[in-house]
């Protein structure tokens, strides 16, 4: 990628200082695909689990659908309001503080605990491999937290091209697989109709597919972290949507593939439960190439991820200082290398600490009801925008179609999959509101005070309609 | 309609506000692993008889589950480890009435909060 690394400042709120923009498309692409692609290589299958085979590719749809709807929604407000922080920013302009500072929080967890997750991913993959008695994950994931939080610290550009590279290694393996196993005979290597029987398909019936929703988000989770980089991109009104978009018709191909390849190749129930269901396919194939390919690409993708989640992390972080939702301290750009190296470094330790007392699936719940929490919100913005500044009112980069199609399917599948979170994980999802609703009352009543009213609002718009 | 003037926090007031946002963090996610309310609600569906047969697997399956190294012994734990979704309804109706009570309240205090950011945006000019 020939990448001009052009400054341009940006004067949003008066910074002297300010992020650079320096990425296109592919970068855009690499951030949202390689976050997501981890969902890949661990926790898609632990739908499974919840609910059979059959169901894990039932949610594999459906909740793609979800998420072309967040694709859709998220490019058009994101091309219209670029600025860092994403979500926030649009929660900002369109909604309210309060709703902006919890969708920060939304953002924030989703992303730490989603890196929290890869490190583990990376360490276990690491330990499983050597093999060795006594040895732990604890030095593998220190050192992936802490190597990644540098290369963030040292630039946002030399970050994104290290995912395109890591990420494009990553997919391209999943490609290899699919086709080095014959996919279009059964019996030879594939024993689909073996391995998934009209007995077993769904094992808890159609409840069970409702439940496997839960880890169906994760096939797809964090495409809408593109949007952080809407400062950081040269022309958001272009960059934005094609790159979620491509990175989401990417996205649904690798995961029809991915669960093809492991349900032909392995019982529900050891699906359900492994951490690494792409090289267990890659062992299971016979062919030492592939096992090692798929090793490698597990922890690529697990890098790649943990990558982009941290510098979307900081950044929703770092709008939070900058609008003195929290203290302004978090708001400062690193002079020569024009990151948010304070924001970074804050997140550094929380996401260490709990890389060593979670377990995967608890940080990958962890990360998903922050997401879905931040997926309702996305269903009524998009509403409120529609409605505050109807079409024609404010340029907007993108309009998506069929509105407000979209916004009511992502409303519904958000409530089916806080259902299916009750189906097992309730009290986590209940424990984890209640957070969000001390620390909004702690914003309202108290935090609120210092901050600037009038100077939050910084999009070139008219006054939106209703007020 | 006047602009507000936010007062100037000190120090001493940002590194507080610091530490309670990190207790809050911790407390959020740690807590409910220290309480066992993270993870997966489920248990284990006892064999006596631990074969392939009986733990409802066919040749294909049981030659893939010895691939991996299992045995019908090791393999009874994973296989029966099952979730029984029985629907709790005192416990949803406690989730939902938080979750809609949750976001009830962040829609009408960011509302109130949103009219004053309007009226000193637009009103100054």
């Amino acid at each position: 990628m020939a990448v001009a690394a052009e400054t341009i400042i940006t004067a949003i709120h008066g910074d002297r200082v300010s992020l650079l923009r320096v990425l296109g498309p592919a970068h855009v692409w690499a951030l949202g695909v390689g976050i997501v692609l981890v969902g890949e290589f661990t926790g898609w299958n632990f739908s499974a689990d919840k609910g059979g085979a059959l169901a894990a590719l039932i949610v594999c749809w459906v909740v793609g659908l979800l998420y072309t709807s967040v694709a859709m929604i998220d490019s058009e407000v994101t091309s219209t309001v670029a600025a860092a922080g994403g979500q926030y920013a649009q929660a900002k302009h369109i909604v309210g503080p309060l709703m902006a500072f919890n969708v920060a929080l939304f953002l924030v967890f989703a992303y730490t605990m989603l890196e929290v997750s890869d490190a583990i991913l990376l360490g276990d993959t690491i330990v499983a491999k050597a093999g060795v008695e006594g040895l732990t994950h604890n030095s593998f994931i220190a050192a992936t937290i802490v190597v990644l939080a540098w290369l963030n610290y040292r630039g946002v550009l030399m970050t994104l091209n290290v995912n395109f590279v890591i990420t494009a290694i990553a997919y391209v393996s999943i490609v290899i697989l699919f086709f080095s196993v014959s996919p279009w005979t059964q019996g030879a290597v594939l024993k689909l109709n073996e391995l998934v029987t009209p007995g077993n398909a769904l094992p808890y019936g159609w409840i069970g597919v409702i439940a496997a929703f839960q880890f169906g988000i994760w096939y797809y989770l964090g495409i809408e972290g593109t949007t952080q980089a809407a400062e950081e991109v040269r022309s958001p009104a272009r960059s934005l949507p094609y790159g979620t978009m491509a990175g989401m018709i990417t996205l649904l191909i690798a995961a029809a593939m991915t669960w093809y390849v492991c349900a032909s190749l392995m019982p529900w129930e050891y699906l359900g439960i492994t951490y690494y269901p792409l090289w267990d396919a890659g062992k299971l194939t016979g062919s030492a190439l592939l096992e090692n390919l798929l090793f490698i690409a597990t922890l690529l993708a697990a890098l790649a991820s943990a990558n982009g989640c941290i510098n979307d992390a900081a950044r929703a972080w770092f709008s939070l200082g900058r609008d003195r939702y929290l203290p302004t301290w978090f708001s400062a750009v690193h002079p020569k290398y024009r990151t948010p190296y304070r924001s970074i470094l804050f997140l550094l330790p929380i996401a260490l600490a709990f890389a060593f007392i979670a377990d995967l699936n608890q940080a990958i719940t962890f990360s998903i009801l922050s997401g879905v929490l931040q997926y309702t919100f996305m269903s009524i913005n998009i509403m409120m925008f529609r409605k505050k500044w109807p079409l024609g009112t404010i340029r907007r980069g993108y309009t998506h179609p069929f509105h407000p199609l979209p916004a009511i399917v992502l409303f519904c599948l958000c409530v089916v999959t806080f259902f299916a979170i009750f189906l097992g994980f309730g009290s986590q999802l209940i424990a984890m509101t209640i957070f969000y609703f001390l620390i909004s009352l702690w914003f309202h009543f108290y935090r609120y005070r210092y901050v600037r009213r009038g100077d939050q609002f910084t999009m070139p718009w008219p006054k939106p309609q209703g007020y | 309609m006047s602009r507000y003037t936010p007062p100037e926090q000190g120090k001493a007031g940002q590194i507080f506000d610091i530490v309670v946002v990190v207790v809050a963090i911790f407390v959020a996610l740690w807590l409910p692993l220290k309480l066992g309310l993270a993870g997966a609600a489920k248990s284990i569906d006892a064999l006596d008889a631990k074969t392939w047969e009986a733990l409802g697997q066919n040749p294909t399956m049981a030659s893939i589950w010895e691939k991996l190294g299992y045995t019908p012994e090791t393999a009874h734990d994973i296989i029966q480890n099952r979730f029984h979704y029985i629907i709790d309804w005192p416990t949803l109706i406690i989730m939902a009435a938080v979750l809609i009570g949750y976001f009830v309240f962040l829609f009408r205090a960011s509302d109130r909060e949103y009219r004053d950011v309007i009226n000193e945006k637009f009103d100054d000019k």
